[in-house]
């Protein structure tokens, strides 16, 4: 099986470290995972923000940059969501049936770290080590755009030393919402607000989600607020072992 | 009434004035929180619930797909009843409609029972134009009205206020437009209601017209059905010597059977009840008993725009039960006057742009954005209505009106970032200049996050949007793709490339 890491825009500049926890996961579950670098962004903020045309080159730009992988693996639900049901949308507006057909053969094999890892490998315990108090936000995206369900939170319980601290209204909108957060930055920061409440009373020292963007608003709002809890993606929990940690 | 929805700001304007009431913040997340847990009890209990959803959306769908020929069935049918079938291409020519009505019955009031077409058309203020006094008669239309108010919530018009803000309006109000508020009245929901019930007593024995919307049209019978919980309507409905029924084209249903779904759905997604207390249903006039002068006023006002948008039409599948305004985060936080409409909230956030177009007023236009894309609407919606999607096509929509226009800062980024995701060399420079700011920012503003990460500090418009409120992380100075470089990886990866070719 020949598999990309996706590893998503935003992490490749802001986040690296979780793009890094990936590879080291994979490598540990004995999965060759390759990185073709002309990948760039899947275009959901362009899509989102409602500027189809400006989405179309970059939808080109991505499956020709997956073109013959098996399995696409990303650490973003939300990205993975925009794969999976958004191209369809920019390649017919493109009017350009070699884009579409590129489009219907490359999205099915998009898959979500968490779904990859028990759907696609089957396996539950990584072999992690995290003895931290940990709570998990389930984003929005992961729930209801591509419907992991329970999976981050399988895949959590079956980390060594990991205290997990259940969060009051976790399913939950944490405001975040792409441009949402700029355009609509007093609501956002309205609803984030209640989310970080949740989480400092779920007595947790780290908050972990399924996606980094998500995770810099409510990083942002607990760090603002000195709530002395740190935001880590979900890849980098299942990717701390003993020595580490 | 002056209250108005017209000239009001765009949403993130309201949205910001609303976010400052601390009262509303209160009254809102009680009320909707305690309806949220109401309906997730009722749903859970139907094993078959994804099912009657995907019936539901299903008879929609076939009906709005031939609702030409329904509509002619239905008015033979109304007609055929004894009826009088009106139709109306938008809002002024409705509300003329009903105002030339009351005009040949010489009334100079009528009764209503709640409706959101009759607010959608602005009938109360063109019936007050004729010198109509159009009473509410649903309790909470009723404190909306005497509050001078507009209505915040499709099935709870006064979820913006709480007991004793109504105690206050009705003991201030009651006695200008009939039977006074007891002196002795408190904030108690029963005393409340009593109060209301002796109020509207008087209206209902002495109107000699009503006006009602339908929650259904029922084609093959020419039946109308009002679904509410208070009896109001009942009174109404039967009351009067002459009754006007507004209704929306999409509310219609091909056959009596339909029902069977949409009854279910409804109260369960609405009130977070089994089964509403009053279902009326009339099919035209049946002689010696109840109203013997029927009208119904078949209403456009946008919808066929609607029923031409390929992804939009689905919004017309909406039964309006306000499931998707409950679980909606950003409804529950800014309330829905900051919609600046009748249908505010999830479904007034496509709803609205689809019955007026887009491209001709910033309110309009804002409303698409005025969504976190969490998708919890379309998990509730009793129909199956994909809210995120609409909402994202709504977006594109705007976008494109605009298009051939100066463009915008926006728009200009939108390209900028389009040009440089285009081409993966373009990105890879980017990220260089990113992780270049970001070691520098980082050092300047010597801010960190919780576990230690460098921080910006407050940044200038437009990130200050982000920073106001939000600390940010620094840019790390290696991207990503430079570790994998730097990690050796990249060169294995070329060398299996060639191994295996």
């Amino acid at each position: 099986m020949k598999v990309a890491l996706m590893v998503t825009c935003f992490n490749d500049a802001m986040f690296p470290d979780t793009g890094k926890a990936v590879v080291t996961l994979l490598d540990r579950l004995g999965v060759d995972v390759e990185f073709p670098e002309s990948q760039t962004c899947c275009a959901q903020p362009m899509v989102n923000t409602g500027y189809l045309d400006e989405a179309v080159p970059v939808v080109r730009n991505f499956v020709a940059a997956f073109d013959g992988y098996d399995a696409i693996i990303t650490p973003s639900a939300s990205c993975a969501g925009s794969v999976r049901h958004q191209h369809g949308t920019v390649a017919r507006r493109s009017g350009d049936p070699a884009l579409e057909a590129k489009v219907s053969d490359t999205s099915p094999r998009i898959y979500e770290l968490s779904e990859f890892l028990v759907d696609v490998l089957e396996v539950e315990d990584v072999g992690a080590y995290f003895p931290h108090a940990v709570t998990d936000h389930p984003t929005c995206h992961s729930l209801r755009m591509i419907g992991v369900g329970d999976r981050p939170w399988r895949l959590l319980q079956a980390v060594r030393g990991i205290k997990l601290r259940e969060l009051t209204a976790a399913q939950e909108c944490c405001g975040f919402g792409g441009t949402f957060a700029m355009k609509n930055a007093e609501t956002s920061v309205a609803m984030g607000t209640d989310k970080a409440r949740h989480i400092k009373d779920s007595g947790a020292e780290v908050v972990v989600a399924g996606d980094n963007s998500c995770l810099m608003h409510i990083g942002g709002l607990l760090s603002r607020q000195r709530a002395g809890v740190r935001t880590m993606h979900l890849a980098e929990i299942l990717a701390s072992v003993e020595e580490e940690s | 009434m002056t209250a108005t929805f017209v000239g009001m700001p765009p949403f993130p304007t309201a949205a910001r004035r609303a976010l400052e009431d601390t009262q509303l913040r209160q009254n809102l997340a009680f009320a909707t929180g305690t309806i949220r847990t109401k309906r997730a009890n009722v749903v859970g209990e139907l094993d078959e619930w994804e099912e009657l959803r995907l019936a539901g959306a299903a008879i929609k769908d076939n009906t709005l797909h031939h609702l030409d020929e329904h509509l002619l069935t239905l008015e033979a049918s109304l007609q055929e009843r004894g009826a009088v079938v009106h139709w109306a291409r938008d809002a002024a020519e409705a509300s003329r409609i009903v105002a030339d009505i009351a005009r040949e019955h010489a009334v100079d009031e009528v009764v209503k029972v709640k409706s959101m077409a009759t607010v959608e058309i602005g009938l109360n203020e063109a019936l007050a134009e004729h010198g109509v006094a159009a009473w509410e008669t649903d309790l909470a239309e009723l404190i909306v009205q005497l509050g001078d108010d507009l209505p915040s919530h499709i099935l709870v018009p006064a979820i913006h206020r709480n007991r004793a803000e109504i105690r206050e309006i009705f003991r201030r109000r009651m006695a200008s437009v009939g039977r006074p508020a007891p002196e002795d009245l408190s904030d108690e929901p029963a005393e409340l209601a009593g109060a209301a019930r002796l109020h509207l007593r008087e209206k209902f024995l002495k109107a000699k017209m009503a006006v009602s919307g339908a929650n259904f049209a029922v084609a093959e019978s020419g039946t109308l059905v009002v679904v509410e919980s208070e009896g109001n309507g009942r009174m109404c409905l039967s009351l009067p010597e002459v009754l006007v029924s507004v209704v929306g084209i999409e509310k219609l249903v091909p056959t009596w059977r339909d029902l069977d779904v949409f009854l279910q759905l409804l109260p369960r997604s609405s009130t977070g009840e089994r089964m509403n207390p009053y279902t009326s249903m009339w099919s035209g006039i049946t002689p010696g008993d109840g109203p013997q002068e029927v009208h119904v006023v078949l209403v456009d006002n946008g919808r066929t725009n609607a029923l031409a948008d390929e992804v939009g039409r689905q919004a017309l599948r909406c039964i309006r039960c306000s499931a998707c305004l409950n679980v909606c985060p950003v409804y529950e936080r800014v309330g829905g006057h900051a919609y600046g409409s009748v249908y505010p909230g999830p479904i007034g956030a496509i709803l609205n742009p689809l019955l007026k177009g887009v491209g001709h007023d910033a309110q309009t236009d804002s409303l698409p954005y005025a969504s976190s894309l969490c998708g919890a609407c379309f998990e509730a919606c009793p129909v199956r209505i994909d809210i995120p999607e609409v909402l994202v096509h709504m977006r594109s929509k705007v976008v494109d009106a605009h298009r051939g226009q100066r463009p915008k800062g926006e728009a200009l980024a939108m390209r900028a970032t389009s040009r440089m995701f285009a081409d993966p060399r373009r990105w890879a420079m980017a990220l260089k200049a990113s992780g270049a700011f970001g070691t520098l920012a980082g050092k300047l503003s010597g801010r960190h996050l919780p576990g230690g990460r460098a921080a910006l500090g407050r940044l200038p418009w437009p990130a200050s949007l982000w920073t106001d409120a939000r600390d940010m992380a620094a840019p790390p100075k290696e991207p990503f793709r430079s570790w994998w470089r730097r990690s050796g990886r990249a060169d294995a990866e070329r060398r299996g490339r060639h191994g295996s070719a």
